[in-house]
């Protein structure tokens, strides 16, 4: 094999050197000694020796399926024949739930939704109310370059998660470790700025609920220098891995057209050529503000979905640094009594202050009646929120449109024809999570 | 922007509207039932919306007025980039309580559909592959109707000295769920 | 003095194999939600459960002997997590690892079942939404004294077989939920030998 440009490579270019030596019919790479005359007699027969198809079950507690899903598969030896995945193993009734909570009581069920990166739902929610309100121009600055800052940042942390998870399934213990080190330190920040390890509930409707912490800037610098190493450590230790790159390569192919009828969204969408992106597309927030590219990959294969994460995973700390330093000052919340609660010293010291605080936590504030759709880039794609209100301080419906319910929907297809074992890596790299998919 | 989609929903086929509007930047418009996979196969092909993904289908749940649901299909245009909202009202009777299915059009609409009819009880005629998809086959009713109970739980399994809950059962369910699970 | 010394060497036996075990637990992760990214700092290197004698996870039920349920327990769920408890070999620990597996959380619907200890006897509840590592550490030692004391569901209901030595199992009393890897596999959850 070709030793890899020296260059930071992008997705395409590191495919590009990869496929360059390496033929994915044979499974060999150039220049390898072919089988010899017995062996090759040997492997021939083995292709026409008849087997019976068996029915075989995976999951629903299967230690490669982290999510909780159910894949019945027929098989004929090692290929499968058909597939049907089921989910719903982990329905924990978020709308049902959410149509008795008040506006801010969702935060957390939708802290658990995609609970790898509970920040982007957040402030996925927290937009499609605030459209609904028509404050959405209204929202300080401040609190929407925070809410840049801290998306970012967890969005780093689906990523890594997905690819070290993934990695640790197809044997590879080693990155997983590095990976969950580099997740820590993530982790670790927004520990600092929410108080939560993972399930956050910081955001809040028309802004966050606190600043960030004074020496926010400083650590974040630090603890990138070591989360850059950790990735690039891990990238070393793959991509030029024969194992790796054999499971990876031409499995779970999946072509633009299928990829769209089928929903699909996010890195898993761009990885088969759709420079599809909310934030590029249709900017919100002030993702307008930032110098970054939306990385894409033209196979649909593993390996493309693999390296769109790597590649997202820095334009994403690029994001954040460049957040961090056009980040203005001023308030976090909009100044409305009716949206955001009083502060706690009027709380405790005034009667109205005190009403208001209670008439917030009791009845909700009030969403004028209506319906939105609100969109934003999830972890997994499009994270939607599809918002009925009545006008009372809960929603009449409050429906979440999970980018990897679509994703798993396709996974039958991605997985017919191809072997037993390559389930795994394929089910890994579409990053299933299961609050999200089953809700 | 989109405005102009509607527009061109009125001049295409203004048999199949039933009513147009906008709410918050969000463009809605709806439609008769026996038109929908006539207005979604246009919107999908004609070369000016090209809406080739189904973004999300969902049913609304409006207890007490007629007609009972809503199904909601969001629809997006990757090469124009724009969206729509298509509506059908539909009622809660036995043989009202239908709609014609879109997976021909998009891949998408199977495991969204099967999700609508599991949740809501909503059938969705020429659908290859109708069944219960995140609650088990033993569930009986639609746990999203708004009526029935938050509590109602179904367990397939308990200790005979298991701590007591406050489940409600689901005797508790009132007629017009569909108890047949097909 | 006779009788006090015959009962002195099997409770000092007992006591070894007692703290042999609680230091050689192998771990189940019965993983389904947001906790399970919490497990995963814990196996990390910052929290290092294995540490403490709890070492890396094995993923079959026939090796493990202690079951950690972590994360939500659906209705659909909870026929697979029975059937795995009853696989896995006596004598056996479970620890609910955060709220939703404790009581459900603030999931209170039609789907989640308020606890994992509606379908098996759990030995440990870790509080936490979800917890963090050092919490579950705590449990997880919380869980060594009862092993230590005896005081373990299991242990308490079919005596220390380890300790014993061969014992006709079938002649134990069995869980009081009457099914148990005691019991024959016809006469154990689920009936219909079904997973859903």
């Amino acid at each position: 094999m070709s030793a890899p440009t020296p260059t930071a490579p992008t997705a395409k270019s590191v495919a590009h050197t990869v496929a360059e030596t390496y033929d994915p019919h044979t499974g060999r790479q150039a220049g390898e000694m072919p089988l010899s005359p017995s062996l090759q007699q040997f492997a021939d027969e083995a292709e026409r020796l008849p087997t019976d198809e068996l029915i075989l079950n995976m999951g629903p507690s299967h230690p490669a399926m982290h999510g909780t899903v159910r894949v019945v598969l027929r098989v004929d030896g090692e290929t499968i024949k058909d597939a049907d995945v089921q989910i719903g193993y982990l329905h924990r009734g978020f709308e049902k739930e959410s149509e008795g909570a008040t506006y801010t009581q969702i935060f957390p069920y939708v802290d658990r939704l995609n609970y790898v990166s509970p920040m982007l739902n957040n402030v996925g929610f927290a937009m499609a109310v605030e459209k609904l309100l028509g404050i959405t121009a209204q929202i300080p600055e401040r609190a929407e370059y925070i809410r840049v800052i801290v998306g970012e940042i967890s969005r780093v942390c689906d990523h890594l998660t997905c690819i070290t998870a993934s990695l640790a399934e197809l044997g590879g213990l080693t990155a997983f470790f590095w990976g969950n080190r580099a997740r820590e330190h993530l982790w670790e920040l927004l520990e600092d700025v929410s108080g939560a390890r993972m399930t956050h509930s910081y955001c809040r409707i028309g802004g966050v609920a606190w600043d960030l912490t004074r020496d926010f800037d400083e650590k974040v610098r630090g603890k990138f220098v070591k989360v850059r190493g950790l990735i690039t450590d891990i990238r070393k230790l793959v991509e030029r891995n024969r194992i790796f790159l054999d499971r990876m390569q031409g499995v779970g192919t999946i072509s633009a057209d299928d990829a769209l009828s089928y929903g699909f969204t996010g890195p898993c969408l761009r990885a088969c050529g759709v420079a599809y992106d909310v934030r590029k597309d249709h900017p919100y927030s002030v993702y307008d503000h930032f110098d970054f590219e939306i990385p894409v990959a033209d196979a649909g294969d593993n390996l493309a979905r693999y390296l769109v994460r790597i590649e997202e995973m820095e334009q994403s700390l690029r994001i954040v640094e460049q957040a961090l330093v056009q980040i203005p000052p001023g308030a976090v919340i909009v100044d409305d009594p009716l949206i955001a609660l009083p502060a706690k010293r009027e709380v405790y010291n005034s009667i109205e202050g005190m009403i208001a605080h209670f008439k917030h936590i009791m009845d909700g504030l009030r969403v004028p009646p209506g319906e939105a759709y609100s969109f934003t880039e999830g972890g997994n794609g499009e994270l939607g929120f599809y918002i009925v209100a009545d006008g009372s301080g809960r929603p009449y419906k409050n429906r979440c449109r999970p980018p990897c319910f679509y994703i798993t929907a396709a996974l039958r297809q991605m997985i017919l024809g191809t072997n037993l074992a390559d389930v795994v890596p394929i089910f890994g790299s579409i990053n299933m999570i299961g609050g999200e998919c089953d809700r | 922007m989109a405005q102009r989609l509607l527009e061109f929903l009125q001049r295409e086929r203004p048999a199949a509207l039933v009513e147009t509007g906008s709410h918050v930047g969000d463009e809605i418009a709806v439609v008769h039932r026996e038109h929908l996979v006539d207005v979604l196969t246009l919107l999908r092909d004609h070369a000016d919306t090209k809406m080739n993904m189904l973004s999300d289908l969902t049913v609304v749940d409006y207890l007490g007025q007629q007609p009972r649901f809503e199904v909601v299909y969001q629809l997006y245009s990757i090469p124009h980039k724009h969206r729509l909202r298509i509506k059908v009202r539909i009622g809660d009777a036995q043989d009202e309580c239908w709609v014609p299915t879109a997976t021909g059009l998009w891949h998408a609409a199977n495991w969204s559909e099967r999700e609508a009819w599991d949740l809501y009880g909503v059938r969705f005629d020429g659908h290859p592959d109708l069944r219960r998809i995140l609650m088990y086959e033993e569930f009986v009713g639609h746990p999203l109707r708004k009526d029935y109970p938050q509590n109602a739980r179904q367990p397939l399994l308990r200790r005979p000295d298991a701590p007591a809950t406050d489940d409600q059962t689901t005797r508790l369910l009132p007629d017009s769920h569909d108890r047949r699970v097909s | 003095m006779a009788e006090s010394s015959a009962s002195y060497i099997p409770t000092v036996l007992q006591d070894a194999v007692n703290w042999a075990q609680k230091y050689s637990l192998f771990t189940y992760p019965f993983a389904t939600a947001c906790c399970a990214m919490e497990f995963m700092s814990l196996m990390g290197s910052r929290y290092d459960i294995a540490r403490f004698g709890a070492e890396f996870p094995r993923f079959s039920p026939r090796q493990a002997d202690l079951l950690i349920v972590i994360g939500t327990i659906t209705e659909r769920q909870a026929p697979v997590l029975r059937r795995i408890y009853d696989q896995m070999p006596d004598p056996k620990w479970v620890m609910a690892f955060g709220v939703c597996a404790s009581t459900g959380g603030f999931y209170q619907n039609y789907t989640v079942m308020p606890g994992a200890d509606q379908v098996i006897p759990v030995d440990v509840y870790v509080p936490g939404c979800p917890p963090r590592p050092e919490q579950v550490l705590d449990g997880l030692m919380a869980l060594q004294n009862r092993i230590q004391e005896h005081r373990g569901h299991c242990q308490q209901q079919i005596g220390n077989t380890a300790a014993i030595g061969y014992t006709d199992r079938r002649k134990l009393p069995v869980l009081q939920d009457g099914t148990s890897m005691t019991l024959l596999p016809e006469e154990r959850m689920p009936q219909d030998g079904r997973v859903r």
